[in-house]
């Protein structure tokens, strides 16, 4: 549906100087999935959107929708954003202060190509505000609307002209965190029914979980991995990705020996040696780092059975109601665990951990990606 | 009983200090008093002696309408009226367009020699009215122009290219004093608007006149009024132009009408009065709805985010010819009138500039005016009526500030509404109030220096008041409350604690109001007596003396020190990093 191959986009800051915003970004999106471009701020996600809205002129490279193409460096092709026919909805929102809420909504109808009568337009309208749940406010005041309902009339905005492609700009960004929680699962709730191919914009890696078919994390305009929601949090391509999305324990490694099996290796780590399986191939003797999250941490007053089991002693608690944060000191270092908050433990007394395995993820020390950043 | 409990009781309570009580009512109370009386009783006088016969020693004042029947049943009026309205509307739309033209290049474009567009922001401040208009007459008037005799000799012709004294000159020159001002406006405006509201237009597929129409301009619609109608007022009370422009060709306009009432013998004060109660509903009016349309512009702010600064649209090969109108520009306001003051001060006798009048350049007209006798002492009038006036007002508004913004004092809106009154006052008209004012009060403030001391803090309380909001704002009230709960008293807290943090603010409105004052005219024309001139005035005088080249000698170092002034402002403002509001 969407194709984006090797999006060059670059421009002058008010000093001068160049930001290289996106730089050889690529990807390909079905259709009727939901994509999303995770990174820190700064990272090139905003304008790799606004060049596929075509607010920003690229470099180079090609963008494709539906075979047709609506940017292409080497044909020379670019047609105006107001010709390509994609909903976005935008960070501030960008309602309209002088309209009220149904003129904002049916703004695209009367300024599209195609004519509608006004009886068409107000079907369209009408329904489309149902949809987000808006229909009781069609008189009202644009700026009097909450700003939950600025969203959803944003969105409702984005949606009334049958968008091929709609493109979503942190829209979730100015809402407070309960009514941000319940906005989420409206849209993902939406994007599912309309099944709207869409490309989502956050810095913030729940919301790119809880919505995504698939996420492309960025850095320094860069994407530096793609996958499902579940691959880029089991399974992170490098101490960036591990980092920026979710929460992490990082363990320097050198390989001692891989097993019998063949993903599965032995390492000693600076908490003690472990078993950890890997999908990529290192050698005896690499440097490497040892990703655990702390929910993959068991904590035990007793030493347990099985492999990679660790001693410490419990450095802090922090009860979070739903979950306790424990912090472990295994010698000079600290070891984050999240466990129930059953685990009553107190400070200072000997525990165990204990470490799957699988959820041992080993990536290479990032020499490459820090080059780059 | 525990030692705790024992360490707070042990003090006893204080009974609480009705000295202290007081002195805080004592202050507020004052500030009040004179806000209202300064406001206020101008205004009262203006009214009540526009419908009395002057009063003199051997007649008593008597009611009448005579003063507006004279007024308004003249042919006069009627082309008086229609001839301020031209000018105020010609000026404010030529002001306009420029304005927003070159905020629009440097906002929206990537017109080369931006750096320059920051000096627009102070000229209105560095060149006084009075020597702007004397320098567009020696460069484009009919007979000593030296534009009209450039072009004349270039084409071998006595024809006038440009008359400067008619409405057109008048209309030119004060267009181009406010520029400016209507620059500033719209730049602010155009930064306010959020950007992703055109391009939100733009994704829904609208043409870019489409977008022009139904959301720019509709958006800034507002802020475009409310510009329109501040440059109305101003110019409808602007003095100096009308004065040296149109009054010698007989085109007169509201301001040089009251001012000629008043100067001719016998004075007509009524019939100024008649004449200054029309131009004050006028620019109350426009004021009022100006306030009203800005309030309203608040209601079209939104969610804002992050917001992309709109990137500077790319003009390719235009934007030499956008920097060149920029030059264009700056050479009109800056440099041709400061050069033309520069070359006439450096003469004996005012000649047109040629290899031949270039062998006589002589210092004689600055060694004149350093010994003219009443230099030094309008000089220090001056600067002593600047800071004096600077100081008394940024103390009186701090306080009302105080009330308006931090207390839940009944009434507060009305303070702070009476406090920004004198703003509806055209310079001269408040010259007028306050004569008038003077002249049946007689408490011997008339014709000394007191008289224009009070015009002075009356015209420029708004200013003060519009400095200490913008910093008062960001006082929180927090910190006020610990310093009381740390037993401090209300003045204390006051002196200790509110205007240490308002110093900035303080400093940086004392500063303006020192230059705003300095440059004073049209206010202190009415005032001054023999003996109580300021330097203005002085070059006023010089005007109708007609000695244009020790008048440039004046002029020269004033708009230096008016410079160095505005520099040291900018310097304090940076410094403390003040927000001017």
């Amino acid at each position: 549906m969407l194709n984006v191959s090797a999006l060059y986009t670059e421009y002058p800051n008010d000093k001068g100087e160049i930001i290289k915003a996106a730089q050889d970004v690529s990807f390909h999106v079905p259709e009727g999935k939901l994509f999303t471009l995770l990174g820190p701020s700064g990272c090139g996600k905003t304008t790799t959107l606004r060049s596929i809205a075509g607010l920003e002129r690229p470099r180079s490279g090609d963008i494709t929708v539906d075979k047709v193409t609506v940017y292409s460096s080497d044909k020379n092709i670019f047609i105006a954003p107001n010709k390509r026919k994609f909903g976005m909805v935008f960070q501030s929102y960008a309602i309209w202060p002088h309209m009220n809420v149904f003129n904002n909504v049916a703004f695209p109808l009367k300024v599209g190509a195609r004519k509608f009568t006004p009886k068409e337009t107000e079907d369209k309208v009408m329904r489309v505000l149902s949809a987000v749940g808006l229909e009781q406010y069609a008189q009202r005041e644009a700026t009097k609307m909450s700003g939950g309902q600025q969203q959803r009339l944003a969105l409702a905005r984005a949606l009334v002209m049958e968008p091929k492609l709609l493109l979503l700009d942190e829209p979730l960004s100015n809402l407070d965190a309960k009514l941000r929680e319940r906005m989420r699962f409206e849209l993902k709730r939406m994007q599912r029914e309309f099944g709207l191919t869409t490309i989502y914009v956050t810095h913030d890696q729940g919301e790119a979980l809880a919505l995504s078919h698939e996420i492309a994390v960025m850095n320094a305009g860069h994407i530096i991995q793609i996958g499902s929601p579940r691959t880029i949090y089991d399974r992170p391509c490098n101490k960036f990705v591990a980092d920026f999305v979710g929460l992490t324990n990082f363990l320097e490694a050198t390989i001692e020996l891989q097993d019998a099996q063949p993903d599965s290796y032995r390492v000693s780590t600076c908490i003690g040696q472990l078993t950890v399986s890997s999908g990529e191939r290192f050698g005896r003797g690499d440097a490497a780092v040892v990703s655990v999250r702390p929910e993959d941490i068991e904590l035990f007053e007793r030493r347990p059975d099985g492999a990679n089991v660790i001693e410490g002693k419990v450095d802090f608690r922090v009860f979070l109601g739903e979950y306790m944060d424990c912090q472990v000191m295994v010698g000079q270092r600290k070891v984050m665990a999240r466990v129930h908050p059953s685990f009553t433990a107190p400070v200072g007394t000997p525990v165990y951990l204990k470490i799957d395995p699988e959820k041992c993820i080993m990536i290479q020390d990032d020499i490459e990606y820090r080059k780059t950043a | 009983m525990n030692v705790a409990e024992n360490i707070i009781a042990a003090p006893p309570a204080p009974p609480r200090s009705w000295r202290h009580f007081d002195f805080k009512w004592i202050i507020i109370g004052a500030c009040v008093a004179l806000v209202a009386y300064l406001a206020l009783m101008p205004l009262g006088f203006l009214l009540w002696q526009s419908f009395f016969t002057p009063q003199t020693a051997t007649k008593a004042a008597k009611f009448t309408f005579n003063n507006y029947i004279t007024a308004y049943s003249t042919v006069e009026t009627l082309t008086l009226f229609f001839n301020s309205v031209t000018f105020a509307t010609g000026t404010s739309i030529f002001a306009f367009l420029i304005g927003t033209a070159l905020a629009w290049m440097n906002e929206r474009t990537n017109t080369p020699l931006k750096s320059l567009f920051f000096a627009l922001s102070i000229i209105p401040l560095i060149i006084p009215g009075i020597l702007f208009t004397v320098a567009w007459i020696l460069l484009a008037s009919p007979k000593i122009g030296i534009v009209n005799l450039v072009l004349q000799s270039w084409f071998h012709t006595d024809y006038v290219f440009f008359n400067i004294y008619s409405m057109w000159g008048m209309i030119w020159v004060d267009g181009l004093h406010y520029s400016s001002m209507a620059f500033l406006v719209m730049t602010a405006a155009f930064r306010s608007m959020d950007p992703s509201l055109e391009e939100s237009a733009m994704m829904s597929g609208a043409s870019v006149p489409q977008i022009a129409w139904h959301i720019t301009l509709k958006l800034t619609w507002p802020a475009i009024f409310a510009t329109l109608l501040i440059l109305f007022v101003r110019s409808i009370e602007s003095f100096e132009v009308p004065a040296l422009l149109g009054l010698p060709v007989g085109i007169h306009v509201f301001t040089s009408s009251i001012y000629q009432a008043i100067h001719h013998y016998p004075s007509e004060i009524g019939l100024a009065s008649a004449y200054a109660v029309t131009l004050l509903l006028i620019t109350t009016v426009g004021i009022y709805f100006q306030s009203k349309l800005s309030s309203q512009g608040s209601k079209y702010s939104t969610v804002t985010g992050k917001g992309f600064r709109p990137r500077a649209m790319d003009l390719g090969k235009w934007r030499y010819v956008t920097a060149s109108i920029f030059v264009v520009y700056f050479a009109l306001i800056v440099i041709l009138p400061f050069l033309v003051l520069l070359w006439s001060s450096l003469q004996k006798f005012y000649s047109v500039p040629s290899m031949k009048a270039l062998s006589n350049l002589t210092f004689d007209a600055y060694q004149f005016i350093l010994t003219y006798p009443t230099l030094i002492s309008a000089v220090g009038n001056s600067v002593l009526l600047a800071v004096g006036c600077a100081t008394m007002v940024m103390l009186v508004t701090s306080v009302i500030c105080w009330i308006v913004v931090k207390t839940k004092l009944p009434g507060r809106w009305l303070l702070d509404n009476l406090a920004s009154l004198p703003m509806v006052f055209p310079g001269l008209v408040l010259g007028l109030a306050v004569m008038i004012f003077y002249l049946n009060v007689d408490i011997g403030v008339y014709g000394t220096m007191w008289i224009l001391f009070i015009a002075y803090v009356t015209r420029f309380m708004p200013y003060g008041l519009r400095y200490n909001t913008t910093s008062m704002l960001q006082i929180h009230k927090e910190l006020e409350e610990s310093a009381e709960m740390s037993g401090a008293s209300w003045g204390t807290t006051f002196r200790r604690i509110i205007l240490p943090l308002l110093k900035p603010g303080l400093l940086a409105g004392w500063i303006y109001i020192v230059i705003v004052s300095i440059r004073e005219l049209s206010t202190s024309i009415l005032l001054y007596s023999p003996g109580t001139e300021v330097v203005s005035i002085l070059i006023w005088e010089l005007w109708e003396n007609g000695q244009y080249v020790e008048l440039s000698a004046l002029g020269v170092m004033f708009i230096i020190a008016l410079f160095m002034l505005v520099m040291l402002a900018q310097f304090v403002g940076r410094k403390f990093g003040v927000k001017e509001g």
